[in-house]
């Protein structure tokens, strides 16, 4: 009896777990990387929120009722394109991961996707800005879901030259994302008959703008375009109003800001800036019923766009899956996403097209005066809506491989 | 108008200015980590988040206790200060009969413990904290517009370092602490309460740290990595100077704000390296530094 016991014990511990694999295997397994800043600069914009977003995403897609059975892993790339792109081999060959989004700082989304291409998986960067994701280096595997330079370009650079500023110094981020915001601004200034006079490469990042601002101020320019990020703008932009860059008549264009920055700055500092996002946790019933939920998991911080984003490419990646009923090939799961149209309630209706772009509307806002704004999170107001076929750049003018023609 | 190396005269010295006033907290900084450094012999990379709470209690002060700028610029220090005290008591006096290296390693693990603990509460996007409006405003200068807040910190910083280094070379009690450094038996010996002066010394060199957090405040993003990008440029500053040279520290603080101020001029992309390609100069031509004496 005593030697049977454990032998029966095993049969029915096998037939169990057998039992337990079974419906395991009619079910699909995905597993998402959020590979994102969960230290530096950009933590804000990105960390802890991106997976929050992402598993918000999971609740709302119900994976199981399609079969899926999803994980979510996450990692910190420390703004380190060397760094970033280990991790995400090291995920693809190690841990079976299957997607990887979030993806901020330009240099380490284009190590990403170079990475993403060769193991053909799939890379939806919501972070980063660069436009070259789909331009000269877009890749049968990457998607660009948020915004880019020349998005930005088109909103912020475009709406200040008509309202006359036509003369711009650019405080430039020393790296890849800054050089091409400033090229591809430029390009919009010039288009709308307007000058860039000068500009200065800072360091990235950088503590103290003022010198770069007095270089600036002294170019007597009408308009100062920041094309920096995160803590760089933020500085630039405390230290612009010390240096009395506004009253002296010339204008702040901050090309890339998210809404952490300004309820970092204050609306009595950053009042009156005018900027460009595709998101805003105010817009309407559905970013605010999200951005609570959000809120309750973030000690009540609200959803920056790129929070926005990985909710939102994560219901559309998760949608693809679902009709494929697998992930082994990356580009295969891409020409998927492309072929239905997204629709979600964050972004509304879109679509991701041939060069990886996603395409919805942007929002040009400007920053409440304090007087305006009824709480700490109450920031913008909607001066514009651009749409996403005007605000993006041309399907054939990104010198993109894919698109034929 | 005139120039030089086709920069106008008039914008040069206002990028002098501007490096003058960086150079500022160059040299509290280092003037702390000096002090800590030629006292104690402990290589004090807990500086930086020091820094960064300064700035934060002044911002914790003004949130939650209303009390506003100049009563941070005296409180801010005192509680880095007392928490440097506690720091020294609990774990740093343990080491220092070992290596500097543990002193190193030690600091630095703190420093990181801080900084994530800031972090995880506040986040990196920093928190806003206004200029007090005594110094809101500025002076349009015949080559510049000086903010008067900025004028302020050249100001109280000249005047706590001097201050700092008349109290150590100039009175008994800064005698005593040298005496300290050189013998501390022989000083025991007369009746002189070494340890808690080391304490005190320690003490003193974060309240420095904590003083130019509360500087800083108004100008830079109060945020939880503020301290990590400028401690750095602070070690170099100190190597530069000489390690344990106090009034060598200051000096190479402002001057190397200079420095860096007309390299934002004529080459930006080098303003954060250039520093480090002085260091490694002064360390081929003068290994103990500027001021330093060799042992």
């Amino acid at each position: 009896m005593n030697g049977r016991f454990p032998l029966a014990a095993l049969a029915g511990a096998l037939l169990a777990g057998a039992a337990l694999i079974a419906p395991a295997s009619a079910q699909t397994a995905v597993k998402i990387g959020v590979l994102g800043d969960r230290s530096g600069a950009y933590s804000d914009i990105s960390g802890e929120g991106s997976v929050v977003a992402a598993r918000l995403a999971l609740e709302d897609f119900k994976p199981e009722q399609h079969g899926l059975k999803v994980e979510i892993v996450s990692a910190d790339h420390q703004n380190k394109p060397d760094v970033g792109a280990a991790i995400a081999r090291q995920w693809y060959d190690r841990d079976s991961v299957d997607m990887i989004t979030d993806g901020v700082t330009s240099s380490v989304a284009l190590a990403i996707s170079q990475v993403t291409k060769e193991k053909n998986k799939v890379f939806i960067d919501t972070g980063a800005g660069t436009a070259d994701l789909t331009g000269p280096q877009c890749s049968p595997n990457t998607i660009h879901w948020v915004y880019d330079t020349v998005a930005l370009a088109n909103g912020t650079g475009g709406a200040m030259v008509k309202r006359g500023g036509n003369t711009w110094f650019f405080l430039t981020a020393d790296y890849v994302f800054g050089q091409t915001l400033q090229r591809d601004t430029t390009k919009v200034i010039d288009k709308n008959g307007g000058k860039v006079v000068g500009s200065v490469k800072t360091p990235f990042p950088t503590a103290d703008f003022s010198s770069f601002l007095l270089q600036a101020q002294g170019s007597g320019a009408k308009v100062i375009g920041l094309a920096n990020a995160g803590a760089d703008t933020i500085n630039s932009i405390k230290q612009a109003g010390e240096f009395g860059i506004t009253e002296g008549g010339q204008s702040l264009a901050g090309l890339l800001v998210f809404s952490s920055d300004v309820h970092s700055l204050g609306t009595k500092v950053a009042q009156g800036l005018v900027l460009t996002e595709p998101f805003y946790w105010d817009l309407n019933d559905q970013t605010r019923a999200f951005s609570d939920r959000f809120s309750k998991q973030m000690k009540g911080s609200k959803p920056t766009s790129n929070h926005a984003g990985v909710y939102s490419d994560v219901l559309h990646y998760l949608k693809a899956v679902a009709e494929l009923k697998s992930t082994t090939d990356g580009a295969a799961t891409v020409a998927k996403m492309k072929a239905i149209p997204t629709d979600d309630p964050l972004f509304g209706k879109g679509v991701v097209r041939a060069d990886g772009r996603k395409i919805h509307d942007m929002y040009l806002f400007e920053v409440k005066k304090p007087a305006e704004s009824k709480g700490e999170w109450d920031l913008y107001k909607k001066l514009e809506t651009i749409p996403g076929d005007q605000v993006f750049r041309p399907l054939g003018e990104g010198g993109c491989p894919l698109v034929k023609g | 108008m005139m120039t030089i190396f086709g920069v106008p005269t008039q914008a040069l010295f206002g990028q002098l200015l501007l490096g003058l006033i960086n150079g500022s907290f160059y040299a509290i900084l280092s003037l702390g980590l000096a002090i800590i450094f030629g006292l104690l012999n402990i290589i004090n990379f807990a500086h930086g988040a020091l820094y960064m709470m300064g700035a934060f209690v002044a911002w914790m002060l003004l949130t939650y206790f209303g009390l506003g700028y100049w009563w941070a610029l005296g409180l801010a220090p005192l509680v880095v200060g007392v928490f440097g005290v506690i720091l020294e008591r609990v774990l740093i006096a343990r080491l220092y009969k070992l290596d500097h290296l543990y002193g190193l390693l030690l600091t630095f693990g703190l420093a990181l413990i801080i900084q994530g603990l800031f972090r995880n509460q506040y986040g990196v996007s920093g928190l806003p904290y206004a200029i007090p409006a005594e110094l809101s405003g500025g002076q349009r200068l015949p080559f510049m517009f000086l903010p008067n807040y900025r004028a302020w910190v050249v100001v109280a910083s000249l005047t706590v370092c001097i201050a700092t280094w008349l109290v150590i070379e100039k009175t008994k009690l800064g005698a005593y602490l040298r005496a300290a450094t050189e013998n501390p038996t022989l000083v025991q010996a007369f009746g002189v309460n070494v340890p808690l002066f080391l304490t005190l010394t320690y003490g003193f060199g974060v309240a420095l740290a904590g003083f130019a957090g509360v500087l800083a405040a108004p100008i830079y993003s109060v945020n939880p990595n503020m301290g990590a990008d400028i401690i750095i440029v602070v070690f170099a500053v100190v190597v530069i100077g000489g390690m344990g040279s106090i009034i060598g520290s200051v000096i190479t603080g402002f001057a190397l704000g200079l420095v860096e101020g007309l390299t934002k001029v004529f080459y930006p992309e080098a303003s954060s390296t250039v520093i480090f390609v002085i260091m490694v100069l002064v360390l081929l031509v003068k290994p103990a530094g500027l001021f330093g004496r060799t042992a």
